[in-house]
């Protein structure tokens, strides 16, 4: 028995410890929004995050994230305040980024990881972040977009007017 | 192939905008009772084949294309919306079912009433050896760059525009008033005179007893209101919350899940397996021999593969178990040279005295090009989840050919068509690679064979190591040109030809021209692959018209506009394009400026493509793409499709080789068939010109024209030509 909490809730999974967490969470609980792509952690299309981390759930045995907090795409909308969509996946819908969008549950992970640590990236930090997830459709320009979009929104929510004035 | 040419389709087109003599869903009769139990719920009101109308006034358009991204549903709704008046909020689509009534011959036959045959656009899509002429016929592809350019402007614009007839005429006989007098808006017909107004539900049960007109009056562009506007896709909510349900992510009431492995050498048929390794493992239920596979079907996907690594098939020697991909080149050069001083190859072109012009040419340019096999390397591997029973199958499966692959798998198990029955789902990528059914049958077979609902995934390196490949293909070029420096002769022999018919063509008035081919069989396994041979072509040709303006002392650009006098299309495309890169600006050392051109599926599309080197390694900074589609129904949609071929070209020209040794696939997976990815992804600026010609293709245009740009580029800034891709074989050391 592995226990882990995915998306806030907790569960306990009778697995071969060695299963990738990628399988356990598509076979075993259900979430079948992370996505299988490569196997060897190479294409990014199972990112999740463990623990606010976002890693490859293809390579990483169910043992290693026992007791550990995992977010899935189907959590991430939860991980922002307010109600609805996380700002990300407003941005993806606004600057039209998916095409076939099977590595777009990955991206979205990649990305969201990305703006935790910083708000504000510029372009390397973006490449640095992204490079790791491929899209086959070729959307890198409009996920570029898209994530400078949603870390402008954060930056202005995030920052009150007057508040260094009277710091 | 076949009687429905390409010239039949552009002739035909020619008639779009006015009133179309043939409809596609509304052949004479009235076809739709007989599909409406397939197709509606209750309170529905199929008013013909493609349109149906809810109670609550929501119109749906049903229409026989897959979505893999492409945006087709999304554009296709806009055509009907458009047509029929009805509000953007109260529009719907729905895939059509896999049966008959919707396979693409229906299409053919609204050109050519009874005898059709499948358009050649579509031909590549289909497997070239299980889905040939009579089969053909049961096909629903989504491929060719065809959705909006044939099943929109010939089948959803004129029945939308048939449905909103018929609603108005339904109106106007429950009002007690001529049809003409009344309005239709915003899903709501409109009687100026009384001020009625009421919701096309109103109407639509009425409408749906009478037959449609097969010519109803289309919009002309300059009433267009939605059509031409970019609408927000329909399936992009779904992809941002993990939602959409890709075939992968199928799942039945005690399903099981299966992993397989195929000869390594394509044909070679499986001997012997020792299955106990496999069994003795915990979550297994059986191991399943397959013609050419092995298969472990189990409680998890991963106990399954696991249990599979633990097998040693054997597998029967093939007579090309010693081909590799030095030996196939070899047989290419050796079959073009036959040609060249035998009998001659099959001509594609011959225009003008070619010999006479090389006999009297005071320079000729010669050289040869080579491109290697590529996989599509779909992002969902190949994947299809069957329940087999003694009555029936169901798949599970995302599909470019719903009703081919029912077909196949009808066939494969020795079913009746009807036993079969497809469950379509959203594709991780298609690119052409899921107009083959290989991988459903192969699920329906497992699932026969372990009694229970079956799973079957593709690891990425069966998925790698088992495509159906784009074609390696060598291309052979002489040019002849006179004393002043003007082209005066083109001569192309190449190997292995496949769709569409014009992909080795030249749009350029050089006065003799020689095109032809030989056929050289491999054992290695053809599939269309995004703009199929276009894909070759369009790099082999640009990129040696690159090398003639050299040696003619000429710019590339300039040669190509004056080459092009009379053809205006083409002329505007390429000065669009050249104008926006700043063609003429000067660039420093190392850095490179290349061009290209290229008209495929109906779309004419210019390149241009800036490139440096830096340290020793190549950096494409920018390119800039402009098309003429001859009418863009979203221009964001389109805008998406061209930087989507802009980067699937591109991580070809740069990356991509599938290669061969002792008969089988090298490469496995992406870390020894790369991708382009984001931090060596270029910024794309595109152009939409609206010429308002015969309306052409979006999903495949942008990709031709990358390779032939970039090489250009890259001779422009360093001398280097670039014959054979990929580019990373370059070695750009001693630049930068």
């Amino acid at each position: 028995m592995v226990r882990l909490a995915i998306n806030g809730q907790e569960r306990e999974l009778d697995v071969d410890p060695a299963m990738p967490l990628l399988w356990a969470i598509r076979e075993q609980v259900g979430l079948t929004g992370t996505k299988f792509g490569c196997g060897i952690a190479q294409c990014g299309a199972c990112t999740v995050h463990l623990n606010g981390i976002a890693i490859r759930s293809c390579v990483t045995p169910v043992s290693l994230a026992a007791g550990g907090e995992i977010t899935t795409i189907e959590g991430l909308a939860a991980t922002a305040p307010g109600p609805g969509l996380h700002p990300l996946q407003q941005a993806w819908i606004d600057e039209q980024v998916p095409q076939c969008g099977y590595c777009q549950s990955g991206q979205l992970m990649s990305a969201a990881a990305l703006l935790e640590n910083n708000p504000d990236p510029d372009d390397d930090a973006i490449d640095a972040a992204m490079a790791g997830n491929v899209c086959r459709c070729g959307m890198y320009g409009r996920i570029r977009s898209a994530i400078k979009q949603a870390a402008s929104q954060s930056v202005v929510e995030t920052y009150v007017p007057g508040e260094a004035d009277h710091g | 192939m076949g009687k429905w040419t390409r010239r039949a389709f552009i002739t035909t087109g020619v008639l779009a905008g006015g009133a179309l003599a043939v409809g596609v869903a509304l052949r004479p009769g009235h076809r739709a009772p007989e599909v409406a139990g397939e197709v509606t719920e209750s309170g529905e009101s199929l008013i013909n084949m493609w349109v149906k109308v809810g109670t609550d006034n929501r119109v749906t358009l049903i229409a026989p294309h897959s979505e893999m991204g492409q945006g087709a549903h999304t554009a296709l709704t806009q055509m009907l919306a458009d047509e029929m008046d009805v509000r953007w909020e109260d529009i719907a689509y729905q895939e059509a079912p896999a049966i008959d009534a919707y396979a693409n011959w229906a299409l053919g036959k609204g050109f050519i009433l009874g005898d059709a045959d499948i358009p050649a656009a579509l031909v590549p899509t289909v497997n070239g050896v299980f889905l040939q002429a009579a089969k053909a016929m049961k096909l629903q592809v989504t491929g060719g760059s065809t959705s909006i350019r044939a099943t929109g402007v010939y089948g959803v614009r004129v029945a939308g525009a048939a449905a909103r007839e018929l609603i108005l005429e339904a109106a106007a006989e429950r009002w007690g008033v001529a049809s003409s007098t009344l309005v239709a808006r915003d899903t709501h017909v409109e009687d100026p005179t009384s001020g009625r107004r009421a919701p096309y539900a109103e109407f639509a049960a009425q409408a749906a007893t009478q037959a449609p007109s097969t010519s109803p009056r289309l919009k002309s562009p300059q009433d267009f209101r939605i059509m031409g506007t970019s609408r927000p896709r329909l399936d992009v909510p779904a992809k941002v919350d993990g939602s959409a349900q890709f075939g992968i992510d199928a799942q039945v009431p005690g399903m099981h899940y299966a992993a397989i492995r195929q000869a390594p050498v394509f044909g070679a048929k499986l001997t012997d397996v020792d299955e106990q390794p496999a069994e003795a493992v915990a979550g297994v239920k059986q191991v399943v021999r397959l013609e050419n596979a092995v298969a472990v079907v189990a409680d998890s996907y991963w106990t399954a593969s696991q249990a599979l690594s633990r097998l040693t098939p054997r597998w029967e020697e093939t007579e090309n178990d010693a081909v590799d991909s030095d030996s196939l080149k070899r047989r290419f050069q050796d079959s073009i040279a036959g040609a060249q001083e035998g009998s001659g190859p099959s001509q594609d072109e011959e225009w003008g005295d070619a010999d006479a012009a090389f006999a009297g040419a005071a320079a000729v340019v010669e050289a040869d090009y080579h491109v290697p096999f590529l996989a599509h390397a779909c992002m969902e591997p190949m994947n299809a989840t069957a329940r087999f029973t003694e009555e029936d199958c169901d798949v599970w499966v995302g599909t470019q050919n719903p009703l081919g692959f029912r077909h196949e798998v009808a066939a494969a198990l020795d079913l009746d068509l009807d036993a079969v029955t497809l469950h379509q789902h959203y594709m991780g990528g298609g690119f052409g690679r899921r107009a083959n059914g290989d991988v459903a049958i192969q699920a329906a077979l497992v699932s026969r064979a372990a009694g229970v609902p079956v799973k079957l995934i593709w690891s990425r390196e069966e998925d790698v190591r088992h495509d159906h490949y784009r074609p390696s293909v060598t291309s052979s070029f002489r040019a002849g040109l006179n004393a002043t420096g003007d082209v005066v002769a083109w001569e192309n022999t190449y190997h292995e030809k496949h769709e569409p018919a014009e992909a080795p063509l030249i749009p350029y008035a050089i006065p003799a021209r020689r095109i032809g081919h030989t056929d050289v069989p491999t054992h290695v396994p053809f599939g269309p692959w995004r703009s199929v041979d276009h894909s070759q072509h369009g790099y082999f040709t640009e990129a040696f018209f690159d090398e003639v303006a050299v040696a003619a002392g000429r710019d590339p650009f300039d040669l190509r506009m004056a080459l092009l006098e009379g053809r205006e299309r083409h002329q505007q495309v390429l000065r669009t394009a050249a104008d926006m890169a700043r063609w003429d600006e000067a660039r420093p050392r190392g850095h490179g400026r290349g061009i290209s051109l290229q008209e495929s599926f109906g779309s004419i599309v210019a390149q241009v493509v800036d490139v440096h080197i830096e340290d020793g390694g190549l950096s494409v900074d920018r390119v800039v793409l402009a098309i003429d589609p001859g009418f863009a129904v979203s221009p964001d949609g389109l805008t998406a499709q061209m930087e989507s071929g802009v980067i699937f070209g591109l991580t070809a020209a740069l990356f991509g080789e599938i290669s061969i040794e002792k008969g089988a696939v090298v490469q496995s997976n992406f870390h020894d068939y790369p991708m382009l990815r984001m931090d060596k992804a270029p910024r794309i600026e595109t152009h939409i010109i609206n010429s308002y010609a015969a309306w052409g293709g979006a999903g495949e245009p942008g990709t031709p024209g990358i390779a032939p740009a970039l090489v250009n580029a890259v001779f422009d800034a360093t001398g280097i030509r670039v014959r054979e891709l990929p580019l990373a074989k370059q070695d750009f050391s001693d630049w930068g």
